[in-house]
Parts: C-alpha cells; structure tokens; sequence
C-alpha cells in the first residue's frame, strides 16, 4: 500500500500538528496521513516525538496547535469561522471509543478480575449486555490464549499474560485504530515472543489500522507496510520497511538502525 | 479495693449511657468525617481552580482551629447569629466531622494522587467516563492505600469526642467524671475510663483492618494476619500515606 492513498477518506490525518511541553517542542508543523487498514511502524531515537504522536491520537496529550482528524472526523479541535476551537470533552471521549491503546506497562485494573477488566469498558462505554460482553470476553482471552486465567487477578499473572489481556482489553472495544506503544519493552526477553505471535495474528486476521512503537525490528518489518523514522519532531523519511531497514536514504537512519539492531 | 467494685457495677448502666452517647458521636462524627473527606478531598483534586480552592480554604480552616473552639462556636454561637439551635449531640457530630474531615479530606486527596498515571491512562484509552473512572478504577485503588491513615484518624476522633462533655453531654468522659465524685476514688475512675476507651479504639482498629484486608483482597494482594489480636502478634497493613 503506498504512503497516502489517493482516494478515500484517511483513518488519521495530522494537519500541521505541534506539541509543546512547555518550552520544549517535540513536534512541529507534522503532517501525514494513514490509509484505513494500513499498519504503520514509527522509528527514531527516544525523544524524537514517536510515542507522544499515539498519545495525541489517544487524547493524552492536549494538541497545542494544528488538527488531527479520525476517519474525516476531527478529533479534538476543529476549525470554525478560521478559528481553532476545542471539542466538549464528551464529544471527544464518542470520538475515542473505537480507538484502543496498549501501553508498555500493560496497565490492566488491578482491582478487577481478568475478565472484569475486559467487559467494563465494553458495557459501560458501548452499552453492551453484560451477557454478550463477557461471551467476546472469552472468545478474546481464548485467542490470546489466557482462558484459564479468566478469573485472575492480574498481578497474579507474568508480565506477557498481562500484555496479552491488555491487548483482549484493546480488542474487546472493536477499535478501528489500534495504537501499540512499545509493548514489549518491560517484557522479559522470553515473553517477548508470545506476545509478539498474537499481534502478529490480529494483524493477519483483521483490517484494524495499526500505529506501532516498537524497537522489534523485525516484527516492524514483518507486520507493518510503512515505517516513518523520526527525529527531532520531523519525518525524517518514510518507506516500505524493505527498503528503510536494507536500504535506507538518511545516513541518520542508518545509524540509528545499526544501533538498535546490535 | 472490693467496694470500689461494687461500685462500679452499681454505676455500670450510667456508665453505658455514657458509652452511647461517646459511640454516637463517633459513629456519627465518623460517617460526616467519610463524607466531608472524600467531597474535599476529591474537590482538592478538580482540574478548575473554581472548585479546588475553595475545598482547600476549607480544608485548611478546618484544621488550622481547636475543636474545642469550633464546638463552642456550634454550641453557642450558631444559636445567635442563625437562631438556630442544633441540640449538643448535633453540635457534637458537626464539629468532629469538620475538624476529622479536613483531616481525612487531605488524606483522600494525596491516596488518589498516588494512583498511578498509567490507571488513568488506560481508562482513558478505553473512554470511560469520568465518574465511572472514579467509581470503578481511581477511587477502589485510592481507598486501600488510604484505609491505614484514615484508621489512625477515626481513633483520634474516638478520643477526641471527649470534648463534648463541655457542651452539656454526658458522654463516656463526663460519666468518668461523675464516678470519679461517687467514689471518691480518683485513680480508680480514671483507669476505668483509660481502659475503656482503649476496648473502643481497639475495637475500630480492628474494624479497619479487616476493612483493609478486604480492600487489599480485591485487587489481589495476599491478605495478612486475622482476628482480634493480629494487630499485637504480627505486622499488618501497608506504609500508611501520610496526611
């Protein structure tokens, strides 16, 4: 799939986007879109801004300037009477429903079960019955496969089981737009894999638009059709993972890939 | 020694009334304390100045005077600004529940900012509500790191009820005093009232510890020791959160 599709509507757009954290930029005046269904891995050395671009999109960070619009739709602000106006925060909450996000430290509720933590949000958001809820559940846990576990508390879990029912967590709301931001970087090096099997699964099985952070190069570039490097708020470039991991432009990809990859 | 038991048998249905009478101010006192703390204390945490501020005037007034003196300005001050008269037990509950209120409220504040960010995040990222954030993922984690501290507080307010026998009530404290005159033996009384609010206070001790237990079970921590001693035997509860 190229970069940007002619055509349809994009599932993002970044329109002259910037963040600031007070006096600090990380990112200026970015600009790029990604197709419905593309699955996109964003590279460069940390601080280069490539995590805070999936907390926009989750709505973590506020966007200090420009505009980021979710299947046409705007997502935080928008433009009225050439002003930029913020959105209510529940117009923004119905606008993040079908975007889900899995983080490096798992974050699951450790005040519910297994099972609790992925019907809650399901019911209480999407106003599903409870009944069918946890039936999805189920069929998720079985899929990542954690269904003995449905009634664990999740700090009795490893580190990757944790990962895993993040992710059924994720799926459990039927997200459009799937944002995984480095999630197996707190993993220990032998649980790395079996997460990384059931991302590779979802990727294979299902047209969610993917946004991955990750330093796995290989599963970058085995799931992914894009990869963005980024440094300093900027694109640097952006290719097929073929080309940017054997062949890439920028002598500064070069040097970061033959760091990560020692 | 004998008679002085006699005695008290004799006076034990006084000494009853008056242990009411100190259980309804601290049963009472305790549910406003709850209530006023977790108003404040989540007020204290609003993200608009508007609401915030206010609850931390508040706060601070709350403990920054006796609660001796707010008891008398109940007592006998309210009666003559706003002619309305709240009766000594009300009197007594208002201002135990102001003054362990603002205690606990700050207790409540800095147990839900300890929760961490990342519990917010993901309930974020899964569009919950506000309120139902709160309800069901901040507010559950928040109570079992603020159980301890706050047990400390509703056995100071325990104590502290004994103010309202300067308010005309014949709590657990003014009845002591009473039987202090009957038998004339100072020592003896006194005791007597140490060693019962001691049975009260650690009566609430162990409430809250099973209150923690519970709270800890919930989000799948190993529970400690159990029962009535378990507080002298063993270690419990976790790194109170200071106030």
């Amino acid at each position: 799939m190229p970069p940007t599709e002619s055509g349809g509507t994009p599932a993002i757009e970044f329109r002259d986007v910037e963040k600031r954290f007070g006096d600090h930029t990380v990112l200026k005046g970015l600009n790029f879109t990604v197709s419905p269904g593309e699955r996109v891995t964003l590279i460069g050395p940390s601080g280069s801004g490539k995590t805070t671009i999936l907390r926009l999109i989750m709505t973590l960070e506020s966007l200090t300037g420009g505009y980021i619009d979710v299947h046409g739709e705007p997502l935080t602000h928008m433009e009225r009477g050439g002003k930029r106006v913020a959105l209510p925060g529940k117009q923004v909450r119905a606008n993040t429903k079908r975007i889900g996000m899995v983080f490096q430290h798992f974050n699951l509720f450790p005040n519910m079960t297994v099972i609790e933590n992925l019907v809650e949000a399901p019911v209480h958001v999407l106003g599903m019955k409870k009944a069918e809820a946890v039936e999805k559940a189920r069929g998720l846990l079985q899929k990542v496969g954690l269904s003995d576990k449905e009634n664990e508390h999740p700090s009795r879990l490893s580190g990757g089981q944790q990962q895993r029912v993040a992710i059924a967590r994720a799926l459990a709301m039927d997200p459009d737009i799937l944002l995984l931001d480095e999630v197996t970087s707190a993993l220990d090096p032998e649980l790395v894999d079996d997460v990384l099997q059931v991302l590779r699964d979802i990727a294979e099985e299902t047209d969610i638009t993917m946004l991955i952070v990750t330093h796995e190069m290989q599963f970058a570039r085995d799931v992914s059709q894009r990869v963005m490097m980024f440094d300093g708020g900027v694109i640097l470039e952006e290719g097929h993972p073929e080309d940017i991991f054997t062949n890439p432009r920028e002598e500064r990809t070069r040097r970061f890939l033959s760091a990560v990859l020692d | 020694m004998g008679d002085r038991f006699t005695l008290l048998i004799d006076f034990l249905p006084q000494l009853w009334d008056g242990i009411l009478i100190t259980l309804q101010l601290t049963v009472g006192g305790a549910i406003g304390t709850v209530l006023i703390a977790v108003v404040l204390g989540l007020g204290m945490l609003a993200p608009t100045g508007w609401i915030s501020v206010p609850c931390r005037v508040i706060v601070e007034f709350f403990r920054g005077t006796s609660l001796l003196v707010q008891l008398f300005w109940f007592f006998y001050v309210l009666p003559l600004v706003l002619d309305v008269d709240l009766g000594p037990l009300t009197c007594g509950i208002l201002a135990l529940a102001l003054n362990y209120g603002a205690y606990s409220a700050e207790v409540v504040r800095s147990s839900i900012a300890h929760v961490p960010k990342g519990q917010w995040e993901a309930s974020m990222a899964l569009s919950l509500s506000p309120a139902r954030r709160m309800l069901r993922v901040i507010f559950p984690q928040g109570w079992a790191l603020m159980i301890p501290s706050l047990a400390t507080l509703q056995i100071q307010l325990l104590k502290g009820t004994a103010v309202a026998s300067f308010i005309t009530l014949q709590d657990l404290n003014e009845r002591i005093g009473v039987l202090r005159q009957a038998t004339g033996d100072t020592m003896f009384s006194y005791t007597v009232g140490l060693l019962v609010y001691f049975v009260l206070a650690w009566l609430i001790q162990v409430g809250m510890d099973a209150l923690e237990r519970s709270a800890k079970r919930r989000l799948g921590r190993g529970d400690g020791k159990q029962g009535l001693f378990a507080r002298l035997t063993g270690r419990t509860g976790a790194k109170a959160v200071t106030a």
